[in-house]
């Protein structure tokens, strides 16, 4: 199937997201793919804080099925989360249980006054009650497919299908 | 034979020792905790991998400083902690021990933290438990203490990087020391070239040599060029003993003084399991220094038996 310019859609998203930012604007990537994501928009919206990351593996609910992930990274929030306005960024919008994990994680950060949520695509299929704010396309993927963000090495973001 | 610690998917199920423990499996444990570390710096401390779990302390043999980390660890990963000192006399026969265990785990127990003094007993209850519920040794007799081990490798590993050009020195009762043991194990696991003992012959298991470290009866030289200086407590019941004529004897030929220090390289580390003998084992003037980590090895002690009982409670 034809996938979406990774790029393109990047581009699509800074224009969205330009308005809504100010210097006090929080933003924060889901490791992997939404961290790239987040470090491309960080720098083209020139935002003043430094970037957060977070590594949602100690808040997935699928823990007592699936165990503790395998690779773990380190969460980093380097500015408070309290009474801000925060973005949160993931690659692919899905099922919604990954943002779910994020938000509980940022919230043993801090209270934030707000969270919206950017996804370069929603894929649909939710299973909880999230929708983002923020979105480059949606796009129907077969059930069993992965769909993911590659980054090369000059920092070529491109969108990859896998079988999951 | 499988290892007796993991599961039929090769997940590790206990922690009872770390000899024999894929290399993988250690580097993982060490990875995963310094992801904990930040957890600690957050407004909230604590994340909730272990919500509804319950993790039992229980300690035939008294250990009130590591008991306490466990506790933290357990508490950090939300799970319900319950602490038991059960006194050794009611226990020495092991049909007790696993009668006790049985009635833990009748109190649905997910975990146990298990500290004896007989060598053995936490595999004992391993064995019995079945790989649902997860046991972690927390010290058994003379034989294992392997989170302390993880956490003296998780220290090595912060402050020297890699392990692939290090000489360690483990100094001091080699004979009755859980603690060297786990962390000779982890050493050679992670491919350290040169692990070293140094220790009177007394205080020197028979055929040290064969866990792969070299003998040093000579503390002097055994500290010539060291990266890391581990230093081991000195048990007071042993003073006096037939295996050690006095306290001030041995702190004159073992124990660590800035002069006998200046011998390692001059980056060198200096740890300690804790608790410290100023005066016997160590000079206060080295425990205080700017080479000691002997407190940041707590701090990472709490992350690496945090991530312990995440990996076993999720496997």
């Amino acid at each position: 199937m034809q996938l979406p310019d990774a790029e393109a859609l990047c581009a699509e998203l800074v224009k969205k997201l330009r308005p809504a930012v100010t210097p006090a604007t929080g933003m924060v990537g889901i490791h992997t793919g939404g961290a790239w994501l987040a470090e491309r928009l960080h720098r083209e919206l020139g935002l003043a804080l430094p970037l957060g990351r977070l590594d949602i593996s100690f808040y997935r609910d699928d823990y007592r099925k699936s165990g503790l992930h395998k690779s773990v990274k380190a969460s980093q929030i380097p500015f408070d989360v309290g009474d801000r306005r925060l973005l949160l960024v993931d690659d692919v919008l899905y099922t919604g249980r990954t943002i779910r994990a994020a938000m509980n994680e940022l919230f043993d950060y801090g209270r934030p006054e707000s969270i919206a949520l950017v996804a370069l695509i929603d894929r649909g299929e939710r299973q909880l009650p999230i929708c983002p704010q923020y979105c480059g396309a949606t796009l129907a993927v077969p059930k069993g497919k992965m769909l993911r963000l590659d980054r090369n090495d000059a920092g070529r973001l491109s969108l990859r299908l896998d079988d999951a | 034979m499988r290892n007796p610690q993991l599961n039929a998917n090769g997940e590790l199920a206990h922690l009872l020792t770390l000899e024999g423990l894929p290399r993988e499996i250690i580097v993982r444990i060490l990875d995963t905790a310094e992801s904990f570390l930040g957890v600690t710096e957050r407004e909230v401390k604590k994340v909730p991998l272990l919500r509804g779990m319950s993790v039992f302390n229980v300690f035939f043999e008294n250990s009130t400083r590591t008991r306490t980390t466990f506790e933290i660890a357990a508490k950090r990963l939300s799970a319900d902690v319950i602490n038991l000192n059960v006194s050794t006399s009611s226990t020495t026969k092991g049909e007790t021990l696993l009668d006790t265990v049985d009635n833990l785990a009748a109190m649905h127990a997910d975990m146990f933290v298990v500290r004896h003094s007989q060598s053995g007993a936490a595999h004992m209850i391993a064995r019995h438990v079945g790989p649902e519920r997860h046991v972690i040794n927390a010290g058994d007799g003379r034989h294992a203490h392997p989170t302390q081990g993880l956490l003296d490798a998780y220290t090595i590993r912060h402050y020297k990087k890699d392990f692939s050009a290090l000489t360690v020195a483990i100094v001091g009762d080699i004979l009755h020391s859980r603690v060297a043991r786990s962390l000779i194990h982890v050493l050679n696991i992670l491919g350290t070239p040169e692990v070293r003992v140094i220790a009177p012959q007394t205080l020197l298991p028979a055929g040290v040599e064969s866990l792969g470290v070299r003998v040093f009866p000579d503390m002097r030289r055994g500290l010539a060029g060291a990266d890391v200086v581990v230093m081991l407590r000195l048990q007071n019941e042993r003073m006096g003993g037939p295996l050690l004529p006095s306290a001030q004897e041995f702190f004159k030929y073992y124990g660590l003084t800035p002069e006998k220090l200046a011998l390692a390289k001059p980056d060198a580390i200096v740890m300690h399991p804790g608790p410290m003998n100023r005066g016997i084992e160590i000079d206060s003037a080295v425990a205080d220094g700017p080479h000691s980590v002997i407190l940041p090895q707590v701090t990472f002690g709490i992350a690496v038996r945090m991530a312990v009982m995440s990996i076993l409670g999720g496997a």
